[in-house]
């Protein structure tokens, strides 16, 4: 029966999560961006909220019962609402815990997912995106190919979340060249093994409080263990419209908070004796926003309710990532528009949720839900 | 409750038969009544009065409160009429315009009237023939700006006496000339008052002083009539007026003035919504089934700076098409657990009048001649699809509603 009501836990987790993004994440996000770095404080209270232990069973170390993908997208709603880049940075480390959780063997549960689950933040980079023109994960130039007891890896990788920091890699390569989705595996890579380079520091246009890396593999060696879920591997299909609807969450987290501030800012400033909002040509500019933050919620609500039910969502998925990529960049073009000058200069917000809002459209795999 | 897009089985399976209903009896007749304007289906007409007796077109203009005793009570009215009026119009909108039933004439009534006046005005839509009731308020010098209203209703007696002319009347003649039908029509009782003096009142067919003075050829619609109406000292009895006579400051007025009885507009607003949806997913499905013969496949999966120039239209059209449905879902769910749904309402009419003006041209643009040629019916679907941007209020007019709700701002601060 149709209904748009939250669960309990969900309006709970709502409520918690969006406490935190807004008296927390939120006033720092400027400072964030400006030093290049998420404060260590704002990472362990994210960490304290628990999205990962709330979606892992105990035997594996938390105490939940697999993720949802809908209490996943209504929880970085709010994240992504308070900052981006501190958002993505708290959770990069969701997508090699629930690519073991869903696919691993149960060895690489026992030996993975209790780190992901533990009290300190603990990295975890997922290589996906490729650095090359219209990069797309259904033609991942990355190859994994079987030798014996290893697989070779060779390739590069970019936008890696934390790959400075952490000590595995989740890394995504093809070992079936020409099957698009269908011929991509996961592998855990340690660091230090032979043949991984980790590059500077990426330098982008926004998510700059995020630290991002090239990653290099020159026929680097990596054991048939590694290999997530043994023979049977991953459905990488499932895993990328997971983590479509991560990034949905996101866009639509930060494009509220553009429309909010235009909304706030229409109704305060004054031009010709009357508030900007008082004309319609600012009023329906942030009428639309509001429109489109809503009808992208939509969107990605009924795509991870599908998936929730065990239903094939790609295709939703892929749409409502699409969609809310597209509006949140329209949405943070409005926030500067509004503002005009004002919405330029760095004393201000707006800006920093342009340069952020079109990493939608570079970003794949970095979360997942 | 937790977030859930299941229909119910029960609206599950008015959907199904509503759509086999919209493939095989609506829509083989399109064309004809496109052609032949100002005819009407009467076998098809008096088909669907048989079965609906009012339901349907009764529920497209909205509803009774429920409210009563201050108890919310979760139902699924609003839902099951959205979900029905976008099959049938999926199956053609002109005729499913020309659907006997209270239309926005009974949808006052219901918001409005008295016990008596519901059983005196609306017993008529139960009966053998089918009746249709209508709605008058825009005139030739007033359209969205409703309190610029100049038709007078002036007390004589015991008598109303109505003057003034009204246009873009839907349904006029199906309701006057067709039916012993009714038209409600605004008037002001005090033309210094603005809005607080206008008053809707019951005219019925056959009022001396009322005449039908045009019916209009349009670009698309062409099966449901749209027609000029003129008020010459029209006398009709003083029990005829909707709720009070008395003028009251709109500000103290509550749901009792003029802003009250438009508010009760709320609920056919989402069901226009759902009607552009009809028309859209329409020219969006045979697009799809045309591409299908091509051997064409949408590869939704990959980026979107991998996929052809059509796959993103495709795509696009689906997500904003999805988008509106699921935005007026959400405004009907509110209004079925009795909640004021004003914002949400008017986001859905003005998104989905607008996809579905953009999805039409598209798809004919997309099938080059073939959506262009009247051999197929999706350039009639272009036609009759740019309606919805306009009745019950433009776009435009649901962008302004929608702004005032997220601003917080009245007609006064934001005109």
């Amino acid at each position: 029966m149709l209904s748009f009501d939250l669960s309990e836990e969900q309006a709970l987790v709502k409520e918690t999560i969006a406490g935190f993004a807004n008296d927390m994440m939120d006033p720092l996000s400027r400072e964030c961006d400006e030093s290049g770095e998420v404060s260590g404080d704002l990472v362990k209270t994210g960490w304290e909220l628990e999205i990962i232990p709330s979606c892992v069973p105990e035997e594996y170390g938390g105490f939940g019962e697999g993720a949802s993908a809908l209490t996943g997208a209504i929880a970085y709603e709010e994240l992504a609402h308070g900052d981006l880049s501190t958002a993505l940075h708290i959770v990069s480390p969701t997508v090699m815990a629930y690519t073991v959780l869903l696919y691993g063997t149960d060895e690489q549960k026992k030996m993975y997912l209790p780190v992901a689950c533990g009290e300190a933040f603990t990295p975890a980079a997922a290589a996906l995106v490729e650095p090359r023109y219209a990069f797309c994960p259904s033609q991942l130039t990355t190859s994994a190919v079987r030798d014996g007891e290893e697989y070779i890896l060779n390739g590069s990788k970019c936008l890696v979340p934390l790959a400075g920091e952490a000590d595995n890699l989740l890394v995504f390569a093809s070992t079936n060249p020409g099957m698009g989705f269908a011929g991509v595996d996961a592998f855990i890579v340690p660091k230090g093994a032979e043949g991984v380079s980790v590059g500077e520091r990426e330098l982008n246009m926004g998510l700059k409080a995020l630290a991002t890396y090239e990653v290099g593999f020159k026929d680097a060696k990596v054991p048939l263990a590694n290999k997530v879920g043994g023979d049977r591997g991953i459905d990488f299909m499932d895993l990328i419209s997971r983590s479509r609807l991560a990034l949905a969450a996101m866009a639509i987290g930060m494009m509220r908070r553009a429309a909010e501030h235009s909304r706030d800012y229409a109704k305060e400033r004054i031009a010709f004796g009357d508030p900007i909002g008082s004309r319609q040509a600012i009023a329906f500019m942030v009428a639309e926003m509001f429109m489109e933050t809503d009808a992208s919620r939509m969107l990605l609500w009924e795509a991870a309710w599908k998936c929730d039910k065990g239903e094939d969502f790609a295709k939703d998925a892929a749409m409502a990532k699409n969609y809310a990529a597209e509006k949140c960049m329209k949405v943070c073009d409005g926030a500067v528009q509004v503002m005009g000058g004002h919405g330029y200069v760095r004393d201000n917000m707006p800006e920093l949720w342009f340069r952020n809002a079109r990493a939608f459209s570079a970003l794949e795999g970095l979360v997942m839900v | 409750m937790t977030i859930d897009f299941e229909l119910s089985p029960k609206i599950k399976g008015t959907q199904k038969m509503l759509r086999m209903f919209a493939e095989n009896a609506v829509r083989p007749q399109a064309r004809k009544y496109d052609e032949e304007e100002h005819e009407k289906p009467w076998d098809l007409l008096k088909m669907v009065h048989g079965f609906m007796k009012g339901g349907v077109g009764g529920s497209l203009g909205g509803g009774e409160k429920k409210e009563e005793g201050g108890e919310k009570k979760r139902s699924e009215r609003q839902l099951t009429t959205a979900v029905v009026v976008e099959e049938i119009f999926w199956g053609d909108a002109g005729i499913a315009l020309a659907f006997p039933g209270q239309g926005l004439g009974g949808a006052a009534v219901q918001a409005t009237g008295t016990p008596e006046q519901k059983e005196q005005f609306l017993a008529r839509f139960s009966g053998e023939e089918p009746v249709w009731g209508a709605m008058a308020i825009t005139e030739p010098e007033a359209g969205s700006d409703t309190a610029n209203l100049r038709t007078t209703a002036v007390k004589d007696g015991n008598e109303w006496v109505l003057n003034g002319e009204k246009i873009f009347v839907t349904a006029g003649k199906s309701a006057l000339e067709d039916s012993k039908g009714f038209v409600v029509v605004w008037a002001t009782v005090d033309p210094k008052a603005g809005r607080a003096g206008i008053k809707p009142f019951i005219v019925e067919a056959g009022a001396p002083g009322m005449q039908i003075t045009k019916i209009e050829d349009k670009m698309g619609i062409r099966c449901s009539d749209t027609v000029s109406l003129s008020f010459m000292d029209c006398r009709i009895p003083e029990t005829n007026i909707l709720g009070s006579a008395e003028v009251v400051d709109p500000k103290t007025a509550g749901t009792k003035g003029f802003k009250g009885v438009m508010a009760t507009f709320d609920a056919t607003r989402p069901m226009v919504a759902a009607m552009a949806i009809g028309v859209g997913r329409a020219a969006l499905d045979l697009l799809k089934q045309t591409m299908a013969e091509e051997g064409l496949e949408v590869r939704y999966g990959i980026c979107p700076n991998r996929m052809t120039a059509l796959e993103r239209d495709i795509m696009d059209m689906e997500a904003n098409l999805k988008a509106a449905r699921l935005l007026t879902w959400r405004a009907v769910w509110m209004l079925d657990n009795g909640d004021r749904n004003s914002l949400e309402a008017s986001m859905a009419k003005a998104k989905a009048g607008l996809v579905v003006t953009q999805v039409t041209q598209k798809c004919v643009e997309l099938m080059g001649p073939l959506g262009y040629s009247r051999k197929l019916l999706l350039e009639k679907w272009m036609r009759d699809a740019k309606i919805n941007d306009i009745f019950e209020g433009t776009g435009q007019i649901q962008m302004l509603i929608t702004a005032r709700n997220v601003l917080g701002f009245g007609r006064d601060k934001l005109k």
